[in-house]
Order: C-alpha cells, then structure tokens, then sequence
C-alpha cells in the first residue's frame, strides 16, 4: 500500500508545483510507514522523472503513450485510477492545479475517495481519519476538514510547502501501460494554445509576481512593469479593472474572479487593493504595495509599502535590482 | 437545447469572514448572500445560448435551505425560466455533486453549467464530480463556450494556456470570466421572476463524504513597514536581507 503521487510534466521538465507534490507525498508515506509512487502525466522525459528520488519518490510510473501529452480529463482519470489499482494506493497527493484538482473530482467518484481540494499543510493522521487543512473564502479563511473512508485524494496548493532536494538520490522509472484506448481521449483538444508569457515566467508557477493597477494609466506604460519583472525574475498581472479594459490580456488578472496566486513575492503597484482583488493575492508570503494614496486598502494587508508614484518608484526598484547583481 | 445551470449561495465578496465562538459554523449574522460570482458567467452565457438559438430552456438548480430562494428568484429575473430547489444544506461537494446528477438524469438536460468554484469553499470539485457520475465529460474551467447544434466548443484554460476542446451534448462546464458579462435583472425580469416555477424536492443519495471540523483565521500581518519614496532602493535590500524573498 504506497501513497501515489501524480506529477504534471511539460515539455519534458517536472513542474515545480509537483515537485512540492511530491515532496508532500513522501512526507505523508513516511508518515503512513510505506513508500511513495509517482505517476507521471503530460509530456515526461525519464532523466528527469528519476530525479523525483530527491523529493523522496522511490518509482515513478510513466506510460509512454503520446496522446498524454495533453490534458484529456478521461485519460488523466483512467491512468491515475489504474496505476492506484496496481500500487493499491488508498491516497492519492496531486496539485491544486487545473489539471489536478479537475482529475481529483473525477477519481474521487470512480475511486469511492474523500477529497480534499486547495490543501495548505500535510495532514494529521489519527487511525484512519485524515485531518487537513485547506484554504476556503477565497483566502480569507481555513477549514480543517476531516477526510473519512477508506480512500483519500489531496489536492495541495502551489507554494504551501518547499520542495526537498536530496541530490543524488533517484527514483526508479518504470514503464507502465494503463491499456487506453480512442474512448479515453473522446475529449481530447483539438488545439493547445500557450501564451506567449513575458520572460517564460507562467503567472500560476511563478515564485514572484509585479502587478499592476489603474494607477498605471495606460497600457503603454507597462513597460516599467515588466522592467521590474524582467530583473526579479517574475511573472506579471493585473487587476480586474485593466484587464475589463484591455489594457492586459484576461489570463493576467488576479482576484476574485481570476487567478489565485501565492508566490513568496507579491508586489502590487498602482492597485488600491478592493476586497476582490486581495481574494486573489492574500495567501501570497510577502506583499509589497506601491501606491501614491497613502489611504489605500491594500496597505493594510502589505508587508512593505512606498506611498509615492509608481512612474517615479518602478525605474528606482528595477535599478537597485539590477545594482544586486 | 435544455441548460441546468447551477448556483451557489455564498456570502457576498466584501464580507468580512469571522465564525461562530466555537468556529464549527461560518456566522451568518449581518451577512448579504448573493448568487456565486463565478455562476452569474454559467447563468449569462446560458440565456445568451439560448436567445441565440431562438428555442431551448434554462432551469437554475440550487441545493439549500429556504432562505437561499431570493438569490433563485434573482437568477429567474436574470432570464432563467424555471427553477429547482433540493431542500437540504450543501454538506460537502459529493453531497451538493450526488443531487445535482441526480435531477440532471431525470430531467436529461443537455448541458450542465455552473461557477469554477464557489467564493466560498472555493472547492473546484462538484462539476468533475458531476461529469464522473454522469459518465459525461467535464470542461473544467472553461473561458469560453459556443454552440452549433449539438457540438459545443469551448476554451478551457490550462496553466501558461489554453486548450480548444469540442463535446458533443451532454456535457458538463464550469465557467469563469471572459465567457460573457454577467447581466443583472432589469425591472420587467423582477416581475416575471415572481411567477416563475420554482419547484422544492427532497435530497436523494449517500451522506457526506468529508466533514468540517474546524475553522480559523489566517495570522493577522504584523503591520506595513513604510519606505520613502525618495530613497525606494532600501525596498530591495530589505527584501533580500529581511524578507529573503529575492
């Protein structure tokens, strides 16, 4: 009975949310006194699946078929459920990803499993009952949720735990056929289409986010924006009302209604922080505002803040970024 | 074409959130509930399928207590036509998943429509789950979503992208902005909304598979630390020596 881990790969690298899964997979084996298994979706190279051991995996599964390049719901379930079969998995740890927490569902019911979505810090392991604890309105609250039965699936949050890294140790790569067949890609897309991301920084992956507000008057000035970003290494966004406005494309705004990020750097400029937009950025380490209204919300949540202009401010942060070295 | 489109009650979004003394319960004193945001895009682009089609149905489906009904009668002055309350308190997303399948069988609606997640569990469970019950796909979350007959398209967003997906009825999705902007009712909706079917039916199906045991509030910040504008490099030494963030 090991604990299985599902790993979301692309263009042949681990994401770094899954190595957090995995890493909280190993902890909760460990936990358990058993082992933990990876099993590998999206496009894998096995170099890389090997080196889950430094996360504590000790075998990965990884079925070769080309179609599982992309995200096809069915397929994903059926492989996971599968591959849970043979390991006799009774838990299962995945990211709260799109891809994730959408495959959780689904196995959930095919599974007979407890779930728990958006789950923050490993869990409290009392016989057979899991206690977990998971982010819920939007951010702004935690529910410790009790996960019963005899199967449980755990969706952990992106940046809720740091990824071990035991260098040297490997993880074997096992080949694994989960016999799908055409049905199973019923739902496959007819296209994939990646953004063209600012740096190849992905917005939902990033470590460390420059956003920006109304304050910055207009889309010809997001330069500074991505001046700072470039130098920190991060991702950019925006609030609701730049992206209402086409100022910025819909997949960078964060809030409420958009993405929900929680990089180790958030730093919001030229945004008054309304409550919807904090939704989307509250669970973020450090939140750092810029802002000449010295009244503005978003103060209130920031760990460090300069009331002053975001046009005279921004070439100053990037500068002294790039000062660093 | 037959459109379900489910709706949550959830606080409204600038709520304050503080729980009962003994923080088993959200407390629901002073609090406005409104329809779930990211609902109001599945219940738009429901009406917009509609109209564009020139024939089909909207029911709005809502698992809750009595007083969920005013935010049902708001989704019926919006433009849906008819709606169905299952009389019970949304325990957990099998629970909410379990009656949602079951009326969308009896009822063999062709698409079944609802939020991402609510503002409030923020689960991202129930369409999967209802699509797996089913034995249905689910497009999860979809940005976009078009109709020609049968055949639905939809864009579904994947981190860093995004995939075209096409369906056959039925299907599952769930929904989020930039499918369409959400209408508010208008006064000739509010009329209509008064007589509109709203049929309340029992639950059906297994209890609950996960239970809350607890709440809490995340630590309170320790409060901003200010940096003159003037001197707005210290910020970054601060965050490398400090924070240790960069």
């Amino acid at each position: 009975m090991s604990v299985l881990v599902v790993v979301e790969c692309a263009e042949g690298e681990v994401k770094k949310s899954s190595l957090e899964v995995a890493t909280y997979g190993a902890k909760v084996a460990a936990m358990l006194g058993t082992t933990a298994t990876a099993v590998a979706v999206g496009e894998a190279k096995a170099e890389n699946l090997a080196k889950l051991g430094e996360q504590g995996i000790t075998k990965v599964l990884y079925d070769a078929e080309p179609r599982l390049k992309d995200f096809v719901n069915n397929a994903y379930t059926k492989l996971i459920a599968t591959a849970a079969g043979q390991e006799g998995a009774k838990v299962i740890i995945l990211a709260n990803s799109n891809i994730g927490a959408a495959v959780g569902s689904r196995l959930s019911v095919r599974l007979k499993a407890s779930l728990a979505t958006n789950v923050v810090e490993l869990p409290k392991i009392d016989g057979s009952n899991f206690m977990v604890r998971r982010g819920a309105f939007s951010g702004k609250a935690f529910a410790e949720v009790s996960l019963g039965g005899d199967c449980k699936i755990i969706a952990v949050k992106k940046n809720s735990l740091e990824a071990q890294h035991d260098a040297g140790k490997t993880a074997e790569v096992v080949a694994f056929v989960a016999q799908l067949t055409d049905a199973d890609f019923a739902d496959a897309p007819q296209q994939v289409v990646m953004q063209d991301q600012a740096g190849g920084i992905l917005l939902p992956e990033a470590d460390r986010v420059v956003s920006g507000g109304r304050g910055m008057k207009g889309p010809e000035n997001w330069h500074l924006i991505e001046d700072l970003a470039k130098a920190l290494h991060a991702a950019t966004a925006c609030s609701k009302p730049v992206s209402d406005v086409d100022w910025r494309p819909h997949h960078e705004h964060v809030g409420q209604t958009g993405i929900t990020v929680s990089p180790n750097l958030y730093i919001a400029c030229g945004i008054s922080g309304a409550i919807q937009h904090l939704a989307g950025v509250n669970s973020s380490k450090v939140i750092v505002v810029i802002n000449k209204d010295p009244e503005a919300p978003f103060f209130k949540a920031a760990d460090y803040g300069i009331v002053g202009d975001v046009f005279d401010v921004l070439p100053k942060l990037t500068a002294a970024v790039k000062a660093l070295g | 074409m037959k459109f379900l489109v489910c709706i949550s009650n959830v606080p409204d979004t600038t709520t304050k959130i503080a729980f009962t003394p003994d923080n088993k319960e959200f407390n629901k004193a002073g609090v406005q509930f409104v329809i779930n945001p990211w609902d109001e895009y599945a219940l738009t682009r429901a009406i917009e399928l509609k109209e564009a089609a020139g024939s089909g149905t909207v029911t709005v489906l809502n698992v809750g207590q009595a007083d969920t009904e005013p935010n049902i009668r708001k989704a019926l002055a919006i433009g849906a036509d008819d709606a169905i309350r299952v009389d019970a308190v949304p325990q957990d997303a099998y629970f909410v998943a379990e009656q949602i399948a079951a009326i969308a069988k009896e009822g063999a609606y062709d698409v079944i429509l609802m939020g991402k997640e609510s503002i409030d569990y923020n689960g991202f469970q129930v369409h999967g789950m209802v699509g797996e019950m089913l034995g249905i796909p689910t497009i999860a979350p979809a940005q976009k979503l078009d109709m020609a007959g049968n055949t639905a398209t939809l864009e579904r967003e994947i981190e860093g992208g995004k995939e075209i997906v096409q369906v056959n009825t039925p299907f599952v999705a769930s929904c989020q902005q930039p499918m369409c902007e959400p209408r508010i009712p208008n006064m000739r909706g509010i009329m209509t909304a008064r007589t509109k079917p709203l049929k309340v039916v029992p639950a059906v199906g297994e209890p609950a598979r996960t239970t809350v045991a607890e709440f809490a509030l995340p630590p309170k910040k320790q409060g901003v630390k200010l940096i003159d504008a003037e001197n707005a490099g210290e910020l970054i030494h601060l965050l490398r020596s400090e924070a240790k963030v960069i």
